[in-house]
């Protein structure tokens, strides 16, 4: 077993390729920013109906992974599990890529862009929107300490893990107030419930570990260094945890809310007949984000292969973002009630399931900010020593 | 002695000016009044609880009269395209689910006592006058539509296109939210919003404007006399629109 040596990644021609196509899409999203400002959100897909669309889809996946993302060197310093130490300086990195990403997406989504400082500067603490700005830009400086603090020579082991302790307390709180954003909104049947938060929680243990496996392996793959099977395996066995972590929460809540005679229109909606959000929750969220990965990664001859945590990934991924447009979109489409025990019906969609089509600018905003958090990454990985030169079983004291 | 004095007004003047400061750290709602960013916040009148009382009864279902005087005195014309299009009112048809029992009415900015748009707002654009009256601050709102997450009532809307021929006494904003102020240049100057007069003027009456907390004000009277509801009683509001005959 050598010595732990990060060292930077060389600036090959498949590294060059990569940092060109994310940047194209980074010059797309300026490009869709530049084209919604100048033409209003008429051009977007969203409405007086559905208020936040495809962008919020991208922006919350991306903060909500970004919280997970650095669960991997919360194992490190907080809970000691030293297998995972040399894995922790790319954890905070991707951690802080992810919420750049998301936050650009969400700023540059706004109707005023241009007042990003108002934002910054004029708070209404009565607003979890207003916290979470405190918590976002919180989040980034105690990272970028705990990155710091892991980085320097010398620094006492003590101190890493007070820090690391208090990153994580941090990211439980950050993920408890993106989940409340739903969660206090008392107007709509789709939120409105204490259990977005700890939701919200899980979702970010699962879509961040998978999206973290992910970039570890493109990156080892694009630097052509040796990354052990049994050290991808040992994080997919806990990315079929947490994703069944993720299946027990939205249990919880929808059977908590059949139990309501009130909710069983919304729950109808959502379960069976809401269409493309029904499909997305039984296709997408339950079935490739949770039933198929978690099969996968037990498998007892597939399961043992480091492929299955990759497919696993992609697939908590593609269900992640099925379930943020379910909660998203689709806790908007569905109609408010005016009065109980009324219907309404009016010229501006009253009582009508709303209709949304994403539009491009919208498509290209999104996997901008994907782009932004993949660069950034990745720029890191150039310019930082972040990445051990070896992740072989044998170096990391994996057992395979 | 003089110039002691003189000291501790300054000094005094120094402690209010940090209290400035942090009243505008702390409470962007209370910066609004102190440093006149709202003259509509100003001008509000504390002792009163400016409402509507909407009589379903008399609301003709065929009769827009209200909705298009809203139009024309805030200038809120739309583009042709329904979904992205301004609505600061609109009627509604209630239908009771158990007796079938159809009532036509117009639905606004509830202006709520606790408005949960005021709440949630990050910047403290939305908020509400010492008078009750609901708004949003055109210079302050960052277009995060949050607010429009949270209304109850789909009473906002965005302005998702450029505005031309705006209105002075009604600003507006492309990308930022907007919703019924109450006729609030027209209440200030001692009169009524144009959706009572309208509605008056194409004989319903079906709208009555008045102070709340004045129990000799005709809309106190009549509320104290006949019953009356709110929008989503379940959510305890405390709106300053009410309606009768529902």
């Amino acid at each position: 077993m050598e010595r732990t040596l990060y060292r930077e990644i060389k600036a090959t021609g498949p590294v060059w390729q990569v940092a060109i196509w994310l940047g194209l899409f980074m010059a797309a999203m300026l490009a869709s920013v530049v084209y919604v400002e100048h033409h209003g959100h008429a051009v977007t897909g969203m409405t007086n109906h559905v208020v936040w669309g495809l962008p919020h889809v991208f922006a919350i996946f991306l903060i909500v992974a970004a919280s997970g993302a650095l669960n991997v060197a919360s194992m490190a310093s907080v809970f000691d599990k030293v297998q995972y130490k040399p894995l922790a300086r790319l954890s905070g990195v991707l951690a802080m890529a992810l919420l750049a990403g998301g936050l650009a997406v969400l700023v540059l989504d706004l109707g005023r862009p241009d007042r990003l400082l108002v934002a910054m500067t004029t708070y209404n603490f009565s607003s979890i929107f207003a916290w979470n700005v405190l918590l976002y830009t919180g989040f980034l400086g105690l990272v970028a300490v705990y990155l710091f603090a892991q980085m320097s020579r010398g620094m006492p082991p003590g101190a890493i893990k007070s820090i690391g302790t208090l990153a994580f307390l941090w990211r439980l709180a950050l993920t408890t107030g993106t989940g409340s954003i739903f969660g206090w909104l008392v107007a709509r049947p789709g939120y409105d419930a204490a259990i977005m938060a700890p939701l919200f929680i899980a979702m970010s243990f699962s879509f961040g570990l998978a999206v973290f496996i992910l970039v570890l392996s493109a990156l080892y793959q694009l630097a052509d260094r040796p990354l052990g099977a049994g050290l991808v395996i040992r994080m997919g066995r806990l990315l079929a945890i947490f994703a069944a972590l993720v299946l027990y929460f939205t249990a919880v809540q929808h059977l908590t809310n059949l139990y309501a005679a009130e909710h069983a229109g919304f729950e109808a909606f959502i379960l069976s007949d809401g269409g493309i959000y029904t499909t997305l929750f039984w296709g997408g969220q339950v079935l490739i984000g949770g039933l198929i990965p978690i099969a996968m990664i037990y498998h007892p001859t597939f399961g043992k292969t480091a492929n299955a945590a990759r497919a696993a990934s992609v697939c908590v991924v593609l269900g992640g973002f099925a379930q943020v447009y379910v909660i998203v979109i689709g806790g908007q489409a569905y109609p408010m009630e005016l009065l109980p025990g009324y219907t309404v019906t009016s010229g501006l969609g009253d009582g009508a399931v709303a209709a949304y089509r994403p539009r491009w600018p919208e498509l290209l905003l999104g996997l901008g900010g994907v782009a932004l958090a993949l660069l950034a990454t990745g720029l890191a990985a150039k310019v930082l020593r972040i990445l051990p030169t070896n992740l072989s079983d044998a170096n990391t004291g994996q057992e395979g | 002695m003089t110039r002691i004095k003189g000291a501790e007004l300054s000094r005094r003047d120094f402690l209010r000016s940090g209290a400035a400061v942090a009243s505008a750290t702390l409470a962007p709602g209370v910066t609004l009044i102190a440093f006149g960013g709202s003259q509509a916040q100003a001008a509000a009148d504390a002792g009163k609880r400016w409402g509507l009382l909407i009589d379903a009864g008399k609301c003709d279902a065929g009769c827009s009269a209200c909705v298009s005087a809203c139009r024309d005195e805030n200038g809120w014309g739309g583009h042709g395209n329904p979904d992205t299009d301004a609505q600061w009112i609109r009627k509604v048809t209630l239908k009771n689910k158990t007796t079938g029992h159809e009532t036509s009415m117009p639905v606004m900015c509830q202006h709520c006592a606790e408005p949960p748009c005021v709440d949630v707002c990050p910047t403290g654009a939305s908020f509400k006058r010492a008078d009750g009256i609901v708004l949003v601050d055109k210079h302050t709102c960052i277009g995060c539509r949050y607010c429009m997450m949270a209304c109850p009532f789909k009473a906002r809307s965005f302005v998702h296109e450029p505005i031309v021929n705006q209105k002075s006494h009604a600003p507006r904003g492309q990308g930022t939210v907007e919703s019924c102020t109450l006729c609030v240049h027209r209440v200030d100057a001692g009169g009524t919003p144009a959706c009572v007069e309208a509605c008056a003027g194409a004989g319903h009456e079906a709208i009555l404007f008045g102070d709340l907390n004045d129990p000799d004000s005709q809309i106190s009277k009549r509320l104290a006399e006949y019953p009356s509801a709110a929008l989503r009683p379940d959510l305890g509001l405390g709106q300053g629109v009410r309606y009768a005959n529902l």
